[in-house]
């Protein structure tokens, strides 16, 4: 069964008739083309497909897309602002703390809800924010000086 | 051929490209979540496949029905083994024992056997459980020995005996005069259980025919070519008929290097359909999947004088090598071959042997049968300096082996920076104020290891060049670079914009690198063994300095100079002696465009042939050995027996680091994948079932288990790679599992002779310390293989040749 369902997505209100039992990763891959939205295992384990629901990381694979039609959504395509990328977005490009990249729309928006609530965190803090969030590349190192790099020129830019 | 430099970035001050700490070139996309991997495309009319795997681990297949399947709404195709040629494939030409869907027999659980293709995910789901399959059930070969016993049944019937896919056995001078000359012979018994890439992308493809015939393959592979290749021979079309594009990996580690059946299934399906296929595999698919990391049983002996110099090593190694062949062959040699390349070892010994049980194929992971005997021989010497009581970092420093030489089994080295390296983590991490002088319960160990930049030999017989690189410049003064090579995230799009970037003197985003597709890029041969950016990088060099070649012609004709005078960077050609004197790149490129024609320009790179004449000798030839040695702290909690990694100190001989950025990049993370490794990653079953085939379950560390490191690296010039660069990606893995086990040791005086090393069995150890017990646990017993006579090669400084030699030993000849 199909039902009308309608999302705000990056601050535009999108409409889709979806089978009620679709993820909210679904919907945003398959029926909006938010495909940088990534899946690494469809069951809460990873991390990968975290979005942002009101400003708070979720597991976008665990969520259906009913439980967010009055929130606002962002995607890793709704970070970039009028002046650019987000600071965290530069951050990872210029420090290599994107490697296959799989995993690094997770992790921008894991790390952009941490920084929004808590401008300056401490590495042990990213640490922790991030403990949720596999990747296999990075072996973290340049993860966490991206966001900490990203954390003192937004507290510069202040 | 360049100066070989001393360690230290030598005289590439004036490089703009090479040895800057540059952004990637595919970064930007990445991070703004851009970047199209293969799970991502759509294409119109598409269809949506599902594979139905086995659940037997072994069985016969009496039937399959896939009547009820084929008939519910929504269904396109389905597919059994019947639907394909009878032609079987597999990575390696020995090892042609795979088939798109099993037809007569399964061989593990996840064994494929048929497909459907349907309007959507969730029908063609539905679909693939109404096939019914009718099996037989044979006996479940779970474990080596239990595959070796006589009447059981056989998994294949080719190979070096029952059950057994390969037996080698090669010696290399005299191990039993050297164990006879030696003031200490020790003998240990190591175990490294299975464990698997994990990448965070599961595998996708997406297939489409076309009314000409024509089939083009877009799926996140890290060997197009030779998926190529594979889907040319099974389809039964020319391989001028079909086009593979590799999409970039989300992340591959090895686990992306097979023709894999979802691949053929979808081209079979399309071509069925008429329509786009894709398939995506779950997570618990990948698991299965696999082709990952062997569990290999070892045994070593070791014959070393006092002062710890190694005067004989005998080497033996059990593969547990799962229902296929996979990279097997190369797997079992790797094992064996480059044992001999970090320390000088005068006479060596090998047996390998790799054993078919029922459980999902074991193929290549970071470092391709290297870690694993790594592992049993670091922690070995850790011992036996232990036993001569010398210092472990020292005693491998002494013994290290030199730059351009050759080793017993006739590998040719070039440079090594290993005792750099040794020194320079040594002195970080304040080796000698820690080495047994922490308190019980913290403690460090020391590992040092060798990798290839690049194997010297494809995994087909051929002549041909291993990478190619095409070259265009537009008249705006963009180049377009076109390379086989795909992007897993090792950064190999980069490098080849920085080599070529480099060489025409422009900025790396003046190139659009187009990677990874057979109808528009020469052949490369993928990204594995780590000899993407030697290879690539040569042959990108190669064509770029054609081009250059053209641009500094019609420069010097403008300006009325010789072609040497000029200087290329900054996007400027201009006067070295007088750089107002000059063009601008694209009047330059427009200059030459109208001397000599279009523009454009092809290199390529083929390994020097090294190999010696013995069979078995093209495993463990590359044009350059990297070189590592790393240090870990840890801590160990006697009563829960977990370990806390407080600190890795790495030191990184990679030659020239193109973007030192991206080579810390490598070094950490192959670090985090060997502490993974070490401490918890398993592939273990039980019923012929997959135990953990979860991301939750299958434990793999996070921010909090991943420690601080300090990656260090030691430039090396090497002749061979371009601007002297080696390899990054899969070498500074190997020390980091010997290392703690070594650590472990030091900590609380166990010896965890076994990988991964879990808290149970760093408990099982102290009780039995408790108890004055041997306060050890591994293995300590070995399966009933017996190898043949060796095949006995006498040592370069006796035959530069290396061919095999009927005598038993001939004179002992000391090394030079």
């Amino acid at each position: 069964m199909r039902s009308l369902i309608t999302l705000r997505v990056n601050g535009e209100r999108h409409e889709a008739a979806v089978p009620v039992h679709k993820t909210l990763l679904e919907v945003l891959r398959e029926d909006l083309g938010f495909t940088g939205t990534k899946h690494g295992c469809e069951l809460g384990e990873c991390g990968t497909c975290t979005v942002l629901v009101d400003g708070a990381p979720v597991l976008s694979c665990l969520v259906l897309p009913v439980e967010c039609e009055d929130a606002e959504i962002l995607t890793v395509e709704g970070m970039a602002g009028p002046d650019g990328l987000h600071p965290l977005q530069r951050a990872f490009a210029e420090l290599g703390a994107a490697q296959c990249g799989y995993c690094t729309p997770g992790i921008l928006l894991t790390a952009k809800a941490l920084l929004d609530s808590r401008p300056r965190p401490t590495r042990d803090e990213i640490r922790a924010t991030l403990v949720g969030n596999l990747c296999r590349c990075t072996g973290y190192s340049k993860i966490l000086d991206a966001v900490e790099l990203a954390a003192g020129r937004m507290a510069g830019a202040r | 051929m360049e100066p070989v430099g001393a360690p230290g970035a030598p005289e590439q001050s004036a490089l703009s490209v090479v040895g800057h700490p540059l952004p990637k070139v595919d970064a930007w996309a990445k991070v703004a979540g851009e970047t199209k991997y293969a799970d991502d495309l759509t294409l119109p009319r598409m269809a949506y496949a599902k594979i139905l795997r086995a659940r037997h681990p072994h069985a016969r297949i009496r039937g399959v029905d896939t009547s009820r399947a084929a008939t519910l709404p929504g269904v396109y195709a389905v597919v059994t083994g019947r639907d394909f040629p009878p032609i079987k494939y597999g990575i390696m030409p020995v090892s042609q024992d795979e088939e798109p869907l099993c037809v007569d027999r399964v061989r593990f659980v996840g064994d494929p056997v048929a497909a459907v293709a349907a309007v959507d995910e969730e029908t063609a789901e539905r679909a693939m459980h109404l096939i019914e399959v009718e099996y037989e059930p044979l006996p479940a070969l779970m474990a080596i020995d239990q595959a070796l016993r006589d009447g059981t049944p056989r998994i294949h019937e080719y190979g070096d005996g029952h059950n057994i896919h390969k037996l080698v056995s090669l010696e290399f001078g005299d191990v039993e005069a050297g164990f006879r000359e030696a003031d200490l012979v020790r003998e240990d018994v190591f175990f490294f259980e299975g464990n698997t890439h994990l990448p965070m992308e599961q595998h996708a493809a997406v297939a489409q025919g076309g009314p000409d015939g024509k089939l083009t393959l877009w799926s996140s592979t890290q060997t197009p070519h030779y998926v190529h290749r594979t889907l040319a021979r099974v389809l039964g079309l020319p391989m001028s008929r079909i086009r593979v594009i590799a999409t970039p990996n989300g992340g591959g580690f090895g686990g992306k290097s097979d023709p894999f059946q979802h691949e053929i299934v979808v081209c079979r399906l399309a071509q069925l359909t008429g329509r786009p296929v894709k398939v995506t595999l779950t997570r618990e698919e990948v698991f299965y999947t696999h082709r990952g990391r062997h569990p290999v049983l070892m045994w070593i002996k070791t014959g070393v004088r006092r002062d710890g110099a190694i005067l004989a090593l005998h080497f033996r190694s059990y593969l547990d090598g799962g229902a296929y062949g996979s990279y097997g062959v190369a797997s079992t040699f790797y094992t064996g071959a480059l044992q001999t390349v970090t320390y000088k070892v005068p006479r060596y010994k090998f047996e390998g042997c790799r054993v078919f049980t029922n459980k999902p194929p074991c193929g290549p992971k970071r470092g391709h049968g290297t870690p694993q005997p790594r592992f049993a021989l670091e922690a070995h010497l850790d011992k036996i300096a232990e036993d001569l009581s010398l210092d472990p970092a020292e005693m491998r420093r002494r013994h290290a082996v030199d730059e351009h030489t050759k080793t017993v089994n006739h590998l040719t080295i070039t440079t090594s920076g290993l005792r750099a390296c040794i020194d320079r983590v040594v002195e970080a991490s304040g080796w000698r104020d820690k080495f047994r002088k922490l308190p019980f319960g913290r403690g460090v160990g020391f590992a040092a290891s060798s990798y290839i930049s690049g194997a010297g030999l494809p995994v087909y017989w051929n002549d041909l060049p291993h990478s190619g690189v095409m070259l265009k410049i537009d008249r705006g003064g963009g180049v377009a670079a076109f390379c086989g090579s795909i992007d897993i995230g090792q950064g190999s799009d980069s490098v080849l914009a920085y080599v070529v970037a480099e060489v025409l003197g422009i900025r790396p985003e003046d190139i659009r690198v187009v990677t990874a597709d057979t109808d528009l890029t020469p052949v490369d041969l993928g990204s594995y063994s780590s000899r993407v950016t030697l290879m690539t990088g040569n042959a990108a060099k190669e064509a770029a300095e054609k081009l250059r070649g053209l641009l500094l012609d019609a420069a010097a004709k403008k300006l009325e100079v010789s072609p040497a005078a000029l200087e290329a960077r900054d996007r400027r050609i201009f006067v070295r002696d007088d750089p107002s004197r000059g063009l601008a790149f694209d009047e330059a490129a427009r200059l030459a465009e109208a001397a000599y024609g279009t523009l454009v320009a092809a290199g390529s790179y083929t390994p020097p042939k090294r190999a010696a004449k013995f069979k078995g000798a093209g495993v463990g030839p590359t044009p350059a050995y990297s070189y590592t040695a790393c240090v870990v702290e840890l801590q160990v909690d006697p009563e829960t027996g977990e370990i806390r990694i407080d600190r890795v100190w790495i030191a990184h001989d990679g030659g020239t680091a193109i973007n030192p950025l991206l080579v810390e990049g490598q070094v950490e993370g192959s670090v985090y994948m060997g502490l993974g490794e070490a401490l918890m990653e398993e592939q273990v079953f039980r019923h012929g079932l997959h135990k953990i085939p979860s991301m939750l379950e299958y434990k793999s560390p996070t921010t909090l288990e991943t420690p601080e490191m300090t990656t260090l690296l030691v430039q090396t010039r090497d002749p061979e790679g371009p601007y002297g660069a080696k390899e990054a990606g899969q070498g500074p893995l190997l020390p980091v599992i010997p290392a703690v086990a070594n650590a472990v040791y030091d900590a609380v005086g166990v010896r965890i002779d076994e990988v991964p090393i879990t808290p149970e069995k760093i408990l099982t150890a102290l009780d039995l310390r408790t108890q004055g017990r041997p306060r050890r646990v591994g293995p300590d017993r070995l399966p009933p293989v017996r190898f043949p006579e060796p095949v006995r090669v006498p040592p370069p400084w006796v035959d530069p040749e290396g061919r095999a030699s009927t005598a038993v030993h001939g004179p002992e000849r000391p090394r030079p």
